[in-house]
């Protein structure tokens, strides 16, 4: 017998004496109305900083979160008009680790958001890239629209495709782990901009 | 063995681990009681988690329910449970990873240890992960000549301070900053000797001192909060990036879990992504939740194994009333609220499981005779079911466990003898009457002999009064 | 109403003013409180201290006791605790699945005090003077077990001259739990210590509750400390009358 045999028998001699499953209760929440201003006011509750500002005005809003020559690493579809042209961009075309860690700031799109978990989630999709940019630069700069926006968990997870690399963020990294208290910034970006789109 | 031995139902293998302690509870926690800093510690961490939880379980109006649904997908979850490790394995092959089965701690150990040291690096980083705990993989690794290093900021405190975790999600709940920045100055390497005892600066020097490592490290392992069946997606829920850091940067990841973890479908994800956070750091969301699905070119790692392991799970599945302990989302919760974990903290308990829910499936893992005071260390006070985000009937749980456990000669011969007295009411009668007039505790009790005389140690006994209620009832 | 009480073993044999107080109180409503012969224990202790086997004889007593009321009532939360949760489990555990079905029938009838007056009865003013300052203990089976909610506290708010102050946390169990007080009496010696600290912070005269095991817990540690607060079964407090005092 293989350890695959062996385990699969031992649970199978130990569920030999159920009755069939019983059915699933799921009287939750679902598929609410979204409240955009939950999300900003979530979002901000956990140190994530938001700006609602229109389109065309990602570019200035960008350029005043990061000083003049700042590196910034660029996910290949990342619409060009969101970055100024007072920030160096760092196209992800390969990056290697090393340039990744030492850029100033990433600014992504999102997937989705959540307002009540103030949660952005990103899919891997090119205009977010690869999950190693949003983790080692310090500052990480998410613009998201008010479409992607959903009012919670399982109208979320019925937008997202399981097969994509998933990485959900509510806030900048965070501990509790010294006597319980939350502390803002450990190995993830200590610092979180989210840009809302109308 | 013959071969349908080897198929049953087994406990975890002694001599491997860390599922017992050395000594029973009630000793343990007598030292623990006696640390006032420890006390303190505690008193102070879980009543700041406690009122965080209920916070924002409160902006939660269909809690209720979302418990109810938890509950039900994970007596589902048991009763199929073969079927859907099953099918997770077909959907993780699938989709690039390779899966491993590990019958026992030794098993999962040896499979992990052979695929590190196949290739051919000899340091690892870790993910906080109970299950790696519950089967001493830092030692395996150690004794193959691989550094394991753990980067969970708590693992981190747990590891330089040559400590044992004491607690599911907070494994350093019972040291306070000063003993933090103390561990710090005295086994980090190239720390700050100005270091101060901020828990932010504290955070900030592990991330100095771990970043380094995190880029250089081409194995990682990892445990699992869920994983689907339907698509063969794993999920890591965490909050500092130690665990994106690990999932993301290196070319292998191996990821071990206990064969409870896995869900049937990606909807039900809807229902432990909202408990889990609330019920555990008191959060709406922690802060990231990484999912992935086998391995994504360009993207992380590009081998990933996963070992699912038993290591008595399939022992606690063939207890119809003890089967509920697997339901258990390691939320910690009913850590937080346990009037007793509180007081004697999580070492006490010997187990990498502490608290009300370690009490329940330490000794049903190892077999209860191996772990025989667990099931007592509890008042049945009944705030760990109420606390519990799948609605696990620990109480209920530990009476049962109490049963199945091997008890003194001299108890059982006094509960039978008692029994017996009860259930002949002129004998009960006889027995109130003794029981007054030889006024066996004398100075309201003070000298009885052991165990009895825990009790009178920091209580009296009531003056027996001159009338029984019956007496009293016949005389009107 | 004629109703069987349930005087339970620890208040038969060493609080006995908690359960004559119950039968007082009631007849003083205008009922008629009967003592059925034969009962003695529920079996708790061996349940709770794993002889569930040993607990079958008095589970069988129990059901065959009070098979014949209608209502039965228990000066405790946890006793009731043990025939509502734990009789029928006892039985089937033993394989006795007529006479669990016997045990939950019965189990359906019986009452913890305040569950009786407030949802049975349906009074909250019983009528009860009692010129203190009280602190109630919820306790553990009476909260959590039961579910009493706000009962006790209706009823004693409703009693006359009697200061009720909160007791801060409360739900906190007082680290009683049966033969926990004797397995692990340093532990259970710190919660209680902890539970005595809040007791003492409330300025009262007086510690209520409707359990008598965790007032003798309680009652026990503030003996000893000489603390001058008296552990006073909520039964008493409801009996108390003007004339009485």
């Amino acid at each position: 017998m293989n350890g695959r045999d062996v385990v699969l028998s031992r649970l199978r001699a130990a569920v030999s004496a159920d009755g069939p499953a019983g059915r699933v209760p799921r009287d939750y929440r679902r598929e609410r109305p979204v409240d955009l201003d939950r999300l900003v006011e979530r979002l901000t509750d956990y140190r994530a900083r938001v700006h609602r500002v229109p389109e065309a005005a990602v570019a200035d809003t960008v350029a005043g979160l990061l000083p003049p020559g700042a590196t910034v690493v660029v996910p290949p579809g990342l619409p060009p008009a969101w970055l100024p042209p007072t920030v160096a961009a760092l196209p992800d075309d390969g990056l290697d680790v090393a340039r990744i860690a030492a850029a100033d700031g990433v600014v992504t799109a999102a997937a989705v958001g959540v307002a009540d978990t103030g949660t952005v989630v990103l899919d891997g999709s090119p205009d977010q890239g690869r999950r190693i940019l949003t983790l080692l630069p310090d500052l990480h700069i998410c613009v998201l629209r008010a479409a992607q926006v959903v009012a919670g968990v399982p109208e979320a997870l019925a937008r997202l495709t399981p097969r994509r690399p998933l990485t959900w963020i509510s806030g900048p990294s965070a501990t509790s782990d010294i006597e319980l208290d939350r502390v803002e910034g450990v190995h993830g970006p200590r610092v979180l901009h989210v840009i809302l789109l109308p | 063995m013959t071969r349908t031995f080897l198929g049953m139902p087994a406990t975890a293998p002694p001599g491997v681990g860390h599922l017992r302690g050395d000594e029973p509870f009630p000793a343990a926690a007598r030292r623990a009681l006696a640390d006032p800093q420890l006390r303190r510690n505690l008193g102070h961490a879980t009543g700041t988690i406690r009122g965080k939880s209920a916070a924002v379980i409160d902006e939660v109006p269909d809690w209720p329910q979302l418990r109810a649904a938890g509950a039900a997908i994970k007596a589902d979850v048991m009763a199929r449970l073969p079927d859907l490790l099953v099918q997770l394995e077909a959907a993780v092959t699938a989709a690039g990873g390779v899966v491993h089965w590990a019958p026992d701690a030794v098993e999962a150990n040896r499979i992990v240890t052979g695929l590190v040291a196949a290739t051919g690096a000899d340091r690892v980083i870790k993910v906080k992960s109970m299950v790696t705990q519950e089967i001493g993989l830092n030692e395996a690794l150690s004794a193959a000549g691989i550094t394991p290093v753990e980067t969970d900021l708590a693992e981190l405190i747990v590891q330089l301070g040559e400590d044992r975790p004491s607690h599911i999600l907070v494994p350093a709940i019972h040291r306070n900053r000063a003993e933090i920045r103390e561990i710090f100055l005295r086994a980090m390497p190239g720390v700050d000797p100005g270091l101060t005892d901020e828990p932010a600066a504290l955070a900030a020097a592990a991330r100095r001192y771990l970043r380094q490592t995190f880029l250089s490290t081409p194995v990682a392992v990892s445990g699992a909060n869920f994983a689907v069946a339907e698509t063969g997606t794993l999920a890591v829920v965490e909050s500092e990036g130690n665990g994106r850091m690990c999932l993301t940067l290196p070319r292998t990841l191996i990821t071990v879990m206990g064969v409870e973890k896995v869900i049937p479908t990606w909807r039900d994800l809807e229902v432990f992504l909202q408990l889990l956070p609330r019920a555990s750091t008191g959060e709406r969301m922690n802060p990231y939740t990484s999912m992935w699905t086998g391995v994504t070119p360009g993207d992380g790692p590009q081998e990933f194994h996963l070992v699912l392991l038993d290591n008595g799970r399939s022992a606690v599945l063939a207890d119809p009333v003890g089967r509920p302990a697997l339901h258990c989302i390691r939320c910690s919760a009913c850590l937080n609220v346990c009037p007793v974990y509180e007081r004697t903290g999580g070492h006490a308990y010997g187990s990498v499981y502490p608290g009300p829910i370690g009490a329940v499936l330490s000794p049903q893992l190892t077999g209860v005779a191996d772990n025989a005071s667990l099931p007592y260390a509890s008042t049945l006070c009944g705030a760990c079911y109420d606390a519990c985000p799948v609605m696990i009937d620990i109480p209920s749980i530990l009476v049962h466990l109490r049963a199945e456990a091997p008890h003194p000669r001299a108890e059982s011969t006094a509960m039978a003898a008692a029994a017996y007295t009860m259930d002949h009411p002129t004998l009960y009668a006889a027995a109130q009457r003794a029981a007054r007039l030889s006024r066996l505790a004398g100075q309201r009790g003070r000298g009885l002999p052991p165990p009895l005389s825990g009790w009178t140690a920091s209580r009296d006994l009531p003056d027996p009064p001159a009338q029984t209620f019956r007496e009293w009832w016949a005389a009107r | 109403m004629r109703i069987a009480l349930f005087v339970t073993c620890l208040a038969d044999t060493v609080f006995p003013q908690a359960a004559k107080a119950t039968v007082r109180l009631l007849e003083r409503l205008g009922h008629e409180v009967v003592f059925p012969a034969g009962q003695t224990c529920c079996g708790q202790m061996h349940v709770n201290t794993g002889y569930p086997g040993e607990a079958v004889p008095l589970v069988r007593r129990y059901a065959r006791t009070f098979d014949p009321y209608d209502v039965v009532v228990a000066p405790s939360g946890s006793c009731v605790g043990s025939v509502r949760h734990q009789h029928a489990w006892v039985a089937r555990r033993a394989g006795d699945e007529r006479l669990a079905s016997r045990a939950e029938s019965v189990a359906a009838r019986t009452y913890e005090l305040s569950e009786l007056l407030v949802d049975v009865l349906g009074v909250t003013d019983v009528g009860a003077y009692f010129p203190h300052r009280v602190t109630y203990h919820p306790t553990c089976h009476s909260l959590r077990s039961l579910r009493v909610g706000d009962r006790p506290a209706r009823l004693l708010r409703a009693v006359r001259g009697l200061t009720l102050v909160e007791l801060p946390a409360a739900e906190q169990c007082c680290g009683f739990g049966g033969t926990f007080a004797v397995k692990n009496a340093d532990t259970s010696t710190a919660m209680l210590a902890d539970k005595m600290r809040h007791v003492l912070s409330t300025g009262a005269e007086v510690c209520t509750a409707g359990d008598v095991s965790c007032l003798m817990h309680i009652g026990g540690g503030l003996s000893r400390l000489r603390a001058g607060v008296r552990t006073v079964h909520l039964a008493e407090i409801l009996a108390s009358t003007e004339e009485a005092v």
